[in-house]
């Protein structure tokens, strides 16, 4: 086999496995008992977004799809500490309306 | 030889992000999930990133990448932090009626 078969090959490969990720993350973040599942279901998901944005440049040969890539990670590290903020403050408020 | 090691990484990469997948879908609570999303999730990004930067070989390129990488091995651990925290409470309670159930 030739170097550049193996390289064809393996973009191939690893958008399957990238994209099967993304789809098993898709289905924690659809069934996750609590919030903070589906928070981890979505910190997952965007990391392996910028897997996808990795590999699309690869078998493209654009380059602002890495641009793309650190974008979303400082956008996704955001949108984390958002929603971890919003579970912690709203069980806390659940348990003060209980002790009332 | 550029081809062989890009998809190389780029195989491993993906092998990695399956198996954090994988871990995020079967294993039982949150602290657990948090732990494979968090380690091989993290690691399997870097490895196709480091294949980009290897294929595309330009040198703006390798600096978003390092950057992106270190930016994602900075950021992670303290949302995975976050989480934890907001968590606890939830699993503290769980904790304590198995205690009580004793």
């Amino acid at each position: 086999m030739t170097s550049a078969g193996f390289l064809e090959l393996s973009i191939y490969a690893s958008f399957v496995m990238v994209m099967l990720s993304l789809a098993i993350a898709f289905i924690r973040l659809a069934r996750g008992p609590t919030l903070a599942d589906r928070v981890v279901a979505l910190d997952m998901m965007t990391v392996t977004i910028i897997a996808v944005c990795g590999v699309a440049a690869v078998a493209t040969g654009v380059y602002a799809l890495i641009d793309v890539a650190l974008v979303l990670a400082l956008v996704g590290f955001l949108a984390t500490v958002a929603l971890a903020r919003f579970a912690e403050r709203r069980d806390a408020r659940a348990e003060e309306a209980r002790d009332d | 030889m550029t081809d062989i090691l890009t998809g190389f990484f780029l195989l491993s990469g993906g092998f990695f992000a399956l198996i954090a997948a994988i871990g995020v879908l079967r294993l039982p609570d949150v602290l657990t999930r948090m732990h494979a999303s968090t380690k091989a999730g993290v690691l399997g990004s870097s490895l196709i990133l480091v294949g980009s930067a290897i294929f595309l070989a330009e040198a703006e390129v390798t600096a978003r990448v390092v950057l992106t990488i270190l930016f994602l091995m900075l950021t992670t651990p303290i949302g995975a932090h976050m989480i934890g925290r907001a968590s606890v409470r939830h699993l503290k309670k769980r904790h304590d009626e198995v205690e009580n159930d004793r």
